[in-house]
């Protein structure tokens, strides 16, 4: 990766621009019943990010799934201040899309998620549809 | 609207449903005439749906077409008989309160099309709650992809769906033949037949319309069951049943053909089946809501009798109110069983209340277990009452 910028272009889900540290699978996410509401920690069995916290990450992870009830799970997590700062998917969904747009999370799919890892910091801007990984 | 002249709750709603059209690659946004919302149990929505659904009432949302409610958590008249908690009885007064602020009819039914929302053929619609989805789709002939909770709202405040999925003619087509090689009869079969149709259309990426011969008849009853449990075993929102449906005669018989026999549906009845009768502490019909119809029949089987164990019937309020006047509901009631109406035992707060659940409903065993972790007793409707009428012990 070196110092140079990485630019991905994607498609915008929810507008917003912010820059922050990356939390990555490849495992899709379940926002009700997988993800603490109170705490923002993946609880979900086996999850390769069981006990992590989401809050404040730039979440990647290819699509949501689940129940339909995960958008207010997003937005609940919004209100409690444990939300993501931003989510970037291969393939954005229902269940994800709704709650991005209900909690006002900025959100990115289209993206080429396998070249995200885990801490990178990353800069989204989600209302042009692209994001930069940043050395 | 978009722009927000009409108030924060339509610009939500369409940014909703514009981004939905462009995820799933909507050309436009086309009116609809019927809404029905899912997402309404205080159980299921938590504080933050709550929150979300008083911000888009504050927020000047009203309906714009017939627009109903799914079951709430709880019997909104009969709650504390039913033994439900002051507290969650007061967060689910406070959502029906913001949809009834938004023009939301708040019938609190699963089977809004026996409750004044009865969409007709080719008409689009904008309905959440599976079964009823795979009805309307199947049975009826309307249009309507499987929508959550906020979709649904947002549907109902533009009078407003993107044009995608089974909203067009080439997603309506079947490519999966199902042949039926078994006598099916009565809610149990068609729910157990459900299953066996959903669980392989689950394991089949490609999601196929199933068509299904070699069912001679269904009622109403019958076909409220199957789509039912056709919806939760597959995700599936529409099929075509020859002879029956409205839409099975536009199509051809596909190619790919699976047959059913006898034999699987037993097995799927038994993978139900893992409570021992003794074992039943709580016994449910009505899932999806009991049809007058089968009000009646169940009073016909209880006249008289005594039931000796926990018995909720789950219906909607209009349905229960023809009950009454008919004077099945006194005869129901004599025998000890409960109406628990406006609800079910889907999504009311009856985890580790009970340890397992006698029914008719393949749909409601999933459920059973999934959610609130009881084992499942599945068995015809008659069945289902003469268990009721032996003790435990027994």
């Amino acid at each position: 990766m070196g110092s140079e910028i990485v630019k991905l272009e994607g498609r915008k889900i929810y507008p917003g621009r912010v820059r922050g540290k990356t939390l990555a699978t490849g495992m899709g996410i379940s926002f009700f019943g997988g993800v603490d509401p109170e705490s923002g920690v993946i609880v979900e069995r086996g999850h390769e990010l069981e006990g992590q916290s989401i809050s404040g990450k730039v979440l990647v992870f290819p699509h949501g799934k689940g129940s339909t009830v995960g958008s207010y799970s997003l937005y609940r997590l919004k209100a409690n201040g444990k939300a993501p700062a931003a989510i970037v998917n291969a393939e954005c969904e229902t269940i994800t899309a709704v709650g991005c747009i209900i909690a006002e999370i900025p959100c990115v799919d289209h993206i080429p998620i396998e070249r995200l890892k885990t801490g990178m910091t990353v800069l989204v801007n989600a209302g042009v549809g692209w994001i930069e990984i940043q050395p | 609207m978009l722009e927000g002249e009409q108030g924060r709750a339509v610009r939500k709603s369409m940014e909703i449903l514009t981004t939905l059209g462009t995820i799933y690659g909507a050309e436009r946004l086309i009116p609809i005439s019927s809404v029905q919302i899912a997402g309404v149990s205080y159980d299921n929505l938590g504080e933050a749906g709550l929150a979300f659904l008083q911000e888009m009432a504050d927020g000047g949302g009203k309906a714009r077409v017939l627009t109903t409610l799914n079951p709430a958590g709880m019997d909104v008249e009969n709650w504390q008989a039913l033994g439900i908690s002051p507290e969650f009885a007061e967060k689910q007064a406070r959502v029906l309160e913001a949809f009834g602020r938004m023009d939301v009819v708040v019938t609190c039914t699963c089977t809004p099309y026996l409750s004044g929302n009865l969409p007709h053929f080719g008409e689009h619609i904008a309905w959440a709650e599976s079964s009823a989805v795979c009805f309307a789709n199947s049975v009826i002939g309307a249009r309507t992809n499987r929508e959550g909770g906020p979709s649904a709202l947002a549907s109902a405040l533009t009078g407003l769906t993107p044009a995608y999925g089974y909203h067009l003619d080439e997603n309506r087509r079947p490519s999966l033949s199902v042949q039926v090689e078994a006598r099916i009869e009565g809610t149990a079969q068609f729910g157990a037949l459900g299953k066996v149709i959903g669980e392989e259309l689950q394991a089949d990426q490609l999601k196929p319309v199933s068509f299904i011969t070699g069912v001679e008849r269904a009622s109403l009853e019958e076909l409220k069951s199957f789509s039912a449990s056709l919806a939760t075993y597959g995700g599936a929102a529409l099929f075509h049943m020859q002879g029956i449906t409205p839409e099975a005669g536009l199509h051809s018989t596909p190619g790919q053909t699976l047959r059913i026999a006898q034999a699987d549906l037993e097995e799927a009845g038994q993978a139900l089946n893992d409570a021992a009768p003794e074992e039943v502490d709580f016994i449910s019909l009505g899932c999806p809501h009991l049809s007058l119809q089968e009000i009646a029949h169940l009073a016909q089987l209880l006249e008289g009798q005594h039931v000796e164990r926990e018995f909720w019937i789950t219906t909607a309020r209009p349905t229960k109110q023809i009950a009454d006047r008919m004077g099945y509901t006194r005869v129901i009631e004599a025998s000890g069983a409960r109406f628990s109406v406006d609800t079910c035992c889907v999504v009311a707060p009856i985890k580790g209340r009970f340890k397992a659940l006698a029914t008719d409903s393949a749909k409601a065993c999933y459920y059973a277990y999934a959610k609130n972790g009881f084992k499942t007793a599945f068995m015809p409707f008659d069945d289902v009452v003469r268990l009721a009428l032996r003790p435990q012990s027994g």
